[in-house]
């Protein structure tokens, strides 16, 4: 029998609210390796710790906020974007990234959504899409493919979902990218380039979260979403954003990469002494 | 205008620039709002003066979002304020309660119209004065404000960012719209004349042991940490310990919700204003509030004419009740008269803290209440001396 190593440092205890461990994921679920990629993100921008602030909303990827050991702000559901507008017009030294998942950001709060990547805020935005609400049990969300079976589809979706790039292209974002739970070094490398991205940037992080969504899915492992995800995902960078979306049932690529990276001006509030 | 844009001086203003320029004087250098009648010259005035002063106005999506992106300014340290009226304040409840929570200092000015729903748009109303109280969900406790004069917007602008500062609380100015309309002299002071209550900062030598929710002084109001400054805060919605975190704790929650509603009845002395006239031979107290005590002014001085031993009492603050003011005049006199622009809302809390016939002067709002119709009470009151409602 193997003997148990004890360990009593971690290399994000820097940046990691040891006190708040363990935390409230499932087994299988992919919010830890989004927010570890986010830490090492922290960790390797040169951007003091004390300056980088995180914002959330509800649901299971909102708890996000309550782990980082950084400024950190829980907020109600569907309002962290404008929360953190609030925060970077008021501080402009803040490096504000907002946290949160998929129903939070396009559903509830889905106006602030594409409002802030109209006006092309100086923030960044982690979204985790699971495709479903985990926290509340496993129902319907505005990325829930159609057809899927949720806990208020059970007969299966009779809705199309959002397409994320496309959305947050046409809204007017500077950066857009998508990335899934297996491609963790994409995933920090561009999170770590939204820090310095100025506008509006946006990276959609596919997950799984085998008890809420997968299990009536047939992806009953959050190790057989992740072998979904090797086997299917397509790095895919100049693609047209109209073919962007997921259907997880078919046996069709699920296209990752850089959709959008451009340099729109972003918003700068109104002083005297810039018209003058 | 000074180097910080204060316009030192007599003007002439309509109340909704006196409130603009209340805030600009009171420091306040966030605004994020929405278009609404009768609040929008708030707003107007705003876009306009705040490039001068270095101030940030962002007109947001909805007020669901003016409401987040001012909590989020005031965790950055702004004194931040959003303008509405009746439908915003409706969707602003639900921040509201995050500011409550969170003890994010914010103000929000309500012009009141005609309501409920889309109501009267241009037209007076003072039937949001409950919502103000028990609007968002929970317990909790606020200030809440109704001026009564373009004055006033301003006075009371300052005061109600000096106690929302001072004590870590959302601070309502429960305007109507003949007073955010009305067009009237308003002085403005000197800056060293213009009253400045601070935030409460934690210590920067206790930032290792710092607990953002700690209330260790007798006032119960925590220091407030902004983002940016190093001490690693947490803030969640989520009942929560004195570190922030979050608690599913049925003590925890019982003491975090009392201190919140402590700190705000326990200060109340600091907080409450009220202003009276011809009390001291009063056996009658006419009490009113914004537009309508400026009608019940006028008719408490028209019975006076008539021989009528009536008094005058104005409710400056709304909330919390000046309950301290009423027990102390209740045991002098024999009835009240509550005249309001609502089918009976503060009526309701004075009933609760009197022992007296409490009798009311309401209109559902649409229009100035009449004089007349105050002083019509006020006769009847004096010669039947019984608890006929109106």
């Amino acid at each position: 029998m193997a003997t148990p190593i004890v360990v009593d440092s971690h290399p994000l205890d820097a940046i990691l609210r040891a006190d708040r461990i363990p935390h409230i994921w499932c087994p299988g679920c992919g919010i830890g390796i989004a927010m570890r990629c986010y830490a090492q993100a922290i960790l390797d921008s040169g951007i003091p710790l004390d300056n980088h602030v995180v914002v959330s909303g509800i649901g299971c990827s909102g708890r996000v906020a309550g782990y980082m050991k950084i400024d950190s702000y829980h907020t109600t559901h569907g309002r962290a974007i404008p929360f953190a507008i609030g925060l970077k017009l008021a501080n402009p030294n803040l490096a504000i990234t907002v946290f949160s998942g998929d129903g939070d950001l396009a559903a509830i709060g889905g106006n602030h959504l594409i409002h802030a990547a109209r006006r092309n805020v100086d923030i960044s935005v982690i979204c985790v899409n699971n495709f479903n609400y985990g926290m509340t049990g496993g129902q319907l969300g505005p990325t829930t493919p159609f057809g899927a079976r949720t806990s208020t589809t059970p007969y299966g979706s009779p809705e199309f979902p959002f397409n994320f790039p496309y959305l947050l292209a046409a809204s007017g974002a500077n950066f857009v990218a998508r990335w899934t739970t297996i491609h963790v070094r994409h995933l920090k490398r561009d999170i770590l380039y939204m820090f310095g991205k100025p506008g509006f940037s946006f990276v959609e992080v596919l997950a799984p979260c085998p008890v809420g969504f997968g299990k009536l899915n047939y992806i009953a492992e959050g190790l057989d979403e992740m072998l979904l995800y090797k086997e299917r995902c397509v790095i895919a960078d100049g693609i047209p954003l109209d073919e962007l979306g997921i259907d997880l049932r078919a046996d069709q690529p699920i296209y990752v990469g850089r959709f959008v990276d451009r340099d729109l001006p972003p918003y700068k509030p109104v002083r005297l002494e810039d018209i003058k | 205008m000074t180097s910080t844009g204060v316009l030192v001086g007599k003007h002439f203003y309509q109340g909704d620039e006196a409130c603009a320029e209340g805030a600009i004087a009171a420091g306040c250098r966030f605004f994020g709002g929405y278009p609404i009648t009768p609040s929008t010259e708030i707003a107007e005035r705003l876009a306009r003066r705040f490039p001068e002063v270095g101030g940030v106005f962002i007109q947001m999506e909805d007020e669901m979002g003016s409401m987040a992106a001012i909590l989020g300014a005031s965790a950055a340290g702004a004194r931040a304020m959003t303008a509405t009226s009746g439908p915003g304040f409706s969707l602003m409840m639900e921040n509201i309660g995050l500011a409550v929570m969170m003890e994010l200092p914010c103000v929000v000015v309500n012009v009141q119209r005609g309501s409920p729903s889309t109501g009267l748009p241009t037209l007076p109303g003072q039937s949001d004065v409950m919502q103000a109280r028990w609007g968002t969900h929970g317990d909790f406790a606020l200030a809440a404000f109704s001026p009564w004069s373009p004055q006033e917007m301003f006075d009371l602008t300052v005061h109600a960012f000096n106690v929302a500062d001072r004590y870590r609380v959302p601070v309502l100015l429960m305007a109507d719209e003949v007073v955010g309309h009305m067009v009237e002299r308003v002085v403005v002071p000197p800056e060293d004349q213009i009253p400045k209550w601070e935030r409460k900062r934690p210590d920067p030598k206790r930032k290792d042991s710092f607990k953002p929710f700690l209330a260790e002084d007798p006032d119960l109001v925590p220091p407030l940490a902004h983002a940016g400054e190093g001490y690693r805060v947490h803030f969640t919605g989520l009942t929560h310990d004195e570190q922030g975190y979050p608690e599913m704790d049925a003590e925890i929650h019982h003491r975090l919700v009392t201190r919140l509603v402590e700190k705000i009845s326990h200060n109340a002395e600091k907080i409450v204003r009220t202003e009276d006239h011809f009390m001291e031979d009063a056996r009658i107290v006419v009490i009113a509030y914004g537009s309508t005590a400026r009608s019940a002014r006028r008719a408490v001085k028209d019975a006076r004419r008539e021989g009528v031993p009536v008094g005058f009492l104005r409710l400056v603050s709304l909330w919390p009740f000046p309950i301290k003011q009423f027990r102390e005049i209740a045991d002098q006199v024999d009835a009240f008269i509550v005249a309001e622009m609502n089918l009976g809302q503060m009526a309701l809390e004075v009933e609760r803290h009197v022992r007296r016939p409490v009798t009311g002067v309401y209109h559902a709002g649409g229009a100035m209440m009449p004089p007349d119709r105050i002083l019509e009470a006020i006769r009847e009151v004096a010669n039947r001396g019984d608890t006929h409602r109106r």
